[in-house]
């Protein structure tokens, strides 16, 4: 059965492939997902850029026992600004900016299925943020005595140090409230994604034939509204137990600091597999494209990636193994554990199968896909290892931990990112990334990266905790920890080619065609960057593969350069962002103590929601 | 230790010599039977790990080599999947893991903290930044460094007084959160002689890296001294001597609010100073008990631990009275 | 809510889209009042000090708020099945009766809360005090959002703006009443009944 697209009786005139709008005021009402991809991509580059000096001060802190650097204070602010903000502010967004561009066009569609609430998200993760950083700096106005009120609590925040009695300023407060700002953008997001590539689909696009990628988003977003409420939860019990003075987490009233540790990590654990799941996704389709093979195993991929989302559920207790559980509990969370490893097994090897017997082109997309799944290795089996509760006894808290997570998050859903990166630039910005440079890149990464980490397996074996602000010479861990300084300080410079490369490609880069690398999805079928519409004609999908030949079909025939008739596209609207600056002026009420910005926050949401609600926009 | 132990250990050490040694905090020394229990089982898992390590990544790398574009190379042939392959590769993982299951179950069940009924009980209190010691059937109260008997089983009994803090000796065995209003139980039977450093192993604030901690391993005799040693009242000071105006000193000021000394104060917000002068390190494990550093801590606490409760005496102490005070807490062994 | 009569397009699943994102919503929200109803029963019986539930909670009293909000939900369907069927009359009386109901359930908890205030239990009591507050102050929040949101369309409806066109707003409307209605059951169930 298929359809043509255009909707009936457009409201505003049609839209020629020259027409895209103009101005600041374009970007701040626009409601194209594509711009929104582009917003969300440089507004988490720069969050990058910001957990990544973090770190570079800490490792500089730890390059040397007893090490001067920075204060023990800033030192734990610096931590938890790094996990949280790499967590919220650069990895999830950088995905999402995927999400945004990418999967419309995967899916054949004009846009996601709610244009304005997409920019909703964008406008409130932005405002969040831009709110959790600000704390870097507003010391002052809460009589601190010092500049930095940065949260300091860890990215996991564990009561009861974060309670009021134990952290009296407004530290925490500022991490709770940008945490329930950012958990909105999220959350709507989730919802606008699952619709769109549920209900979206161009005519012969059945589940079993969407990239990978796409499905991949689609188990991320399932676990992104099943989650968050979770955290939301404990978010408010926090809130609550800090400005309105209950015992949810105090053990004074008989209430357990351990409650916290449960619901975080409810969240927390689908979290990780919101973090590595969609670049797995980006794997499944970079590698195909570069051995011109198909992906091997396409439905166990797909069925591993959905099986990974339940199970994700019930492993959280992984984290809590020196807790106390009992052994019972242990056992069980343990065995659920290494019970996980196996679907992600099948997709390493599914991954390794496609590579073999293809014909590998080496661009510098299929060098972070492949540097991908040999650093995933290395971070599986160090879970696997976690996932033994008698050994993470020695291992959690240390900085085997903090090797694990590492390989998994920066060997894993970074290299995945980069992976994303240089294979969708062209599509994105019409030019192709220098591949000398980005070889290059790829390299100074990948040394840095191992450099970097691979010591703490053995610093943490060897008795360091994690959160230390310094260390004693005593433990004889010094000549690693500065080794992996070292490692860190190359990562650095290897952000600096990539920005280098950035840079150079906005003038001299090589200009995209349609399809740059001969891809089988359907992003490759429309000009680079794709016009205001996105497709002339919506296309109908023959395979998996539908651009490509294949023994079931011939390729797909790409739409005409020029629409046959005029296609509406809608305009932008000012609502979502007027919604979305409410929401900070609401979050700042608690801090200041005043009623009058709570109402005043509400008013605002309300008023911007009322006027979305009742806005003429025709999709 | 057997060989094949003994053969990794030997390699990751000399492997490490050169970045130093040796390792006070090392898991890979067990010295206790929890201990050696978790390290048997993590040696396992390592082999296994180190095993699928080497054949996956070499795998991998015979594939991106092998197959890399070269000009002429043909069309590859479209597979899409292998029934049987993945099958094998599904259950390859899960037999290998059922291999790492066993002994994990075995291991949680022999290290719960259950301790024969004659085991000595140590009770924990963690506290910012500090850890306090009560040996209940012995009346003794202490901080920050625990003895213990050697080849004798020992009940730990884990809490907080604040946030939720973890003990950790790593020779001895894996860590146990202390949580406020929760008692976490490890049992240990130490095999060494020895002074096994640890630190908290759970972020509890400012001062987290500086609240470590010993535990002594000592000889049945030992012990027995240590024990004689701590039941009784502090040790007396001479008269007319430094540390007699140090006690004075001491009895008159502010100390007495957070610290006990048997017999002169009942302070219960710090460690009990009643026989500091026998322990080998101050401030939690931060520094030696030597003059300089006692000095240096008395005169300024927060300056050397962030955060500290143990605030500057304001006008603050001089010199003199600190070297009074210095010579009082060395002459309490 | 009515947005400019958008004759739906074409969708993969034959569901509007509109319809589906409140699926996926009403999903979210169960995990929302879960995590709250799980941590009520992780605490019951925890309180160091009272008052208890068994001194402070009326059953007869919430019974009638309990029955208040089920004929509610009758009047949401009621009120859908006329706009639907282009009885605009009948359809705007509905609507107001269910926005109506709904505002007599939210007078009845803050009579409720007031009173137990003045018995002594408060947010800071004790644990029964914050996890009962926060779980039904959340469950009275939805339901304050609802009849707003119902107000508005029996206003929409007034004006002329609402009718079997756009009946699908008034469907999602009732999805959403008759959730926060099925959630008060099982609090009143967990909370109330089962003590």
């Amino acid at each position: 059965m298929s359809h043509p697209a255009a909707p009936a009786a457009p409201a505003a005139p049609a839209a020629r492939h020259s027409d895209q709008p103009r101005g600041l005021a374009s970007w701040l009402t626009t409601t194209d997902h594509k711009r929104i991809g582009l917003l969300y991509f440089w507004t988490a580059l720069s969050f990058f850029l910001v957990g990544g000096l973090e770190a570079l001060l800490i490792r500089l802190q730890l390059a040397q026992p007893d090490g001067r650097i920075v204060s023990a204070e800033t030192y734990n602010q610096l931590f938890t600004m790094h996990g949280t903000t790499m967590v919220f502010l650069a990895l999830m967004p950088l995905s999402a900016s995927f999400f945004n561009y990418i999967v419309p066009l995967q899916i054949g569609a004009r846009d996601v299925a709610f244009p304005r609430l997409n920019a909703f998200s964008y406008w409130v993760f932005l405002l969040g943020g831009v709110f959790l950083n600000a704390s870097w700096f507003v010391g002052p106005l809460f009589h601190a005595g010092r500049l930095n009120v940065a949260p300091d609590g860890g990215w996991f925040g564990y009561v009861n140090l974060t309670e009021r009695q134990f952290s009296p300023g407004p530290n925490i407060d500022f991490w709770v409230l940008g945490l329930q700002i950012l958990g909105i953008s999220s959350l709507a997001a989730g919802f606008n994604f699952i619709v769109t590539i549920l209900n979206m689909r161009a005519p012969g696009l059945k589940m079993m034939r969407l990239p990978v990628f796409s499905w991949m988003t689609l188990v991320t977003q399932f676990l992104v509204i099943t989650a968050f409420p979770v955290i939301t939860v404990a978010l408010v019990f926090l809130l609550f137990d800090r400005f309105f003075g209950t015992h949810f987490y105090l053990p004074e009233a008989g209430a357990s600091p351990v409650l916290w540790q449960h619901l975080f990590w409810l969240f927390g654990h689908p979290e990780v597999y919101i973090l590595i799941l969609p670049a797995m996704g980006i794997v499944s389709e970079v590698l195909p494209t570069f051995t011109r093979k198909p992906l091997f195993g396409y439905t166990v991929v797909v069925y591993s990636g959905v099986l990974i989302g339940f199970m994700g559920w019930g492993v959280w207790s992984h984290h809590m193994f020196s807790v106390g559980l009992g052994p019972i509990a242990d056992s069980v969370f343990s065995a659920t554990t290494m019970l996980i490893a196996v679907p992600t097994g099948v997709k390493i090897f599914n991954w390794i199968a496609t590579l073999w017997g293809g014909d590998i082109r080496g661009t510098t997309a299929l060098h972070f896909a492949v540097g991908f799944i040999a650093m995933f290795i290395i971070g599986g089996l160090s879970g696997v290892s976690h996932a033994s509760p008698p050994a993470d006894l020695q291992q959690t808290d240390t900085y085997y931990v903090v090797a694990h997570i590492h390989y998994v998050l920066f060997g894993g859903t970074i290299f995945g990112l980069f992976a994303g990166m240089y294979y969708w630039w062209p599509k994105m910005t019409g030019r192709l990334l220098n591949e000398p440079l980005g070889k290059l890149h790829f390299w100074l990464t990948f040394i840095g990266m191992n450099l970097a980490f691979f010591p703490m397996h053995f610093i943490g074996l060897l008795g360091m905790p994690r959160r230390i602000y310094t260390y004693s010479a005593d433990l004889g861990v010094a000549g690693l920890n500065l080794a992996s300084t070292i490692g860190a300080l190359l990562i650095g410079v290897s952000v600096l080619v990539f920005l280098w490369n950035i840079l150079r490609t906005r003038r001299h880069g090589a200009i995209a065609p349609n399809d740059p690398w001969g891809g089988a999805t359907l992003e490759w079928s429309i000009p680079s960057p794709p016009p205001v519409y996105n497709f002339s004609v919506i296309p109908t999908v023959v395979g998996r593969l539908t651009r490509w030949k294949t023994e079931f079909h011939e390729p797909m025939r790409d739409p005409p350069a020029v629409p046959p008739a005029p296609i509406h596209v809608p305009g932008g609207s000012w609502w979502p962002i007027v919604a979305a600056l409410g929401l900070p002026v609401l979050a700042l009420a608690p801090l200041a103590h005043a009623l009058w910005l709570a109402l005043l926050g509400a008013a605002i949401v309300l008023f911007g929601v009322y006027r979305w609600a009742f806005e003429p926009f025709e999709v | 230790m057997p060989p094949r132990q003994g053969l990794r250990l030997i390699s990751i050490t000399l492997a490490l010599s050169a970045c130093g040694g040796p390792f006070p905090q090392s898991t890979l020394h067990p010295r206790s039977d929890f201990a050696v229990g978790i390290d048997r089982l993590f040696t396992g898992i390592f082999w296994w790990a180190l095993a699928v390590f080497l054949l996956v990544e070499t795998v991998l790398l015979i594939t991106i080599i092998r197959f890399r574009h070269r000009e002429g190379t043909p069309a590859p042939r479209a597979t899409h999947g292998h029934t049987v392959m993945e099958i094998a590769w599904t259950l390859a993982p899960a037999v290998i893991l059922v291999f790492v299951a066993v002994p994990t179950v075995r291991t949680i069940f022999a290290t719960a903290g259950e301790a024969p009924a004659d085991a000595l009980q140590v009770d924990v209190i963690g506290h910012q930044w500090w850890w306090e010691y009560k040996y209940p059937e012995l009346g003794i109260v202490t901080a920050n460094e625990m003895h213990v008997p050697v080849g004798k089983p020992v009940r730990v009994s884990i809490t907080s007084a604040d946030v939720i803090h973890a003990f950790w000796a790593p020779a001895l065995g894996g860590k146990r959160d202390a949580i406020p209003g929760q008692i976490n139980r490890i049992a240990f039977r130490a095999d060494s002689v020895g002074d096994y450093s640890g630190q908290c192993a759970e972020f509890c604030g400012a001062s987290h890296a500086n609240m470590r901690l010993r535990v002594l391993v000592d000889s049945g005799p030992a012990f027995r001294a240590w024990v004689e040693r701590e039941r009784g009242g502090p040790a007396p000071q001479a008269a007319g001597s430094l540390a007699e105006q140090g006690r004075q000193l001491f009895a008159r000021s502010a100390c007495i609010a957070c610290h006990t000394v048997a017999g002169v104060s009942r302070g219960a917000i710090g460690p009990s100073l009643t026989h500091v002068g026998g322990r080998t390190t101050i401030a939690a494990g931060l520094f030696p008990n030597d003059s300089s550093h006692l000095a240096r801590w008395i005169a300024n606490a927060p300056a050397l631990k962030p955060g500290s409760l143990m605030t500057r005496m304001a006008p603050p102490l001089t010199d003199a009275d600190v070297a009074t005070l210095v010579a009082y807490v060395q002459s309490l062994k | 809510m009515t947005h400019a009569a958008v004759p739906q397009h074409h969708t993969s699943m034959g569901l509007d889209s509109r319809k589906m994102a409140f699926w996926a919503f009403i999903g979210s929200e169960c995990l929302l009042f879960s995590s709250l109803i799980s941590t009520y029963l992780v605490y019951k019986g925890r309180s160091i000090v009272g008052p208890y539930p068994p001194e402070i909670l009326n059953i007869p009293f919430t019974s009638l708020s309990t029955f208040d909000l089920l004929m509610s939900s009758l009047t949401m369907v009621l009120a859908l099945a006329a706009v639907q069927r282009g009885d605009m009359k009948a359809g705007k009386a509905w609507l107001f009766a269910t926005a109506f109901l709904g505002l007599l359930f939210l007078g009845g908890q803050v009579y409720e809360f007031t009173s137990f205030v003045r018995e002594g239990l408060t947010l800071q009591t004790n644990l029964f005090g914050c996890t009962f507050y926060v779980l039904t102050g959340t469950h009275g929040a939805h339901v304050t959002v609802g009849v707003l949101w119902l107000f508005t369309l029996w206003v929409r409806a007034l004006q002329g703006k609402l009718g079997p066109a756009n009946a699908l707003t008034v469907e999602i409307a009732g999805l959403y009443w008759h959730f926060v209605d099925v959630v008060w059951i099982v609090i009143f169930t967990v909370v109330y009944l089962i003590q």
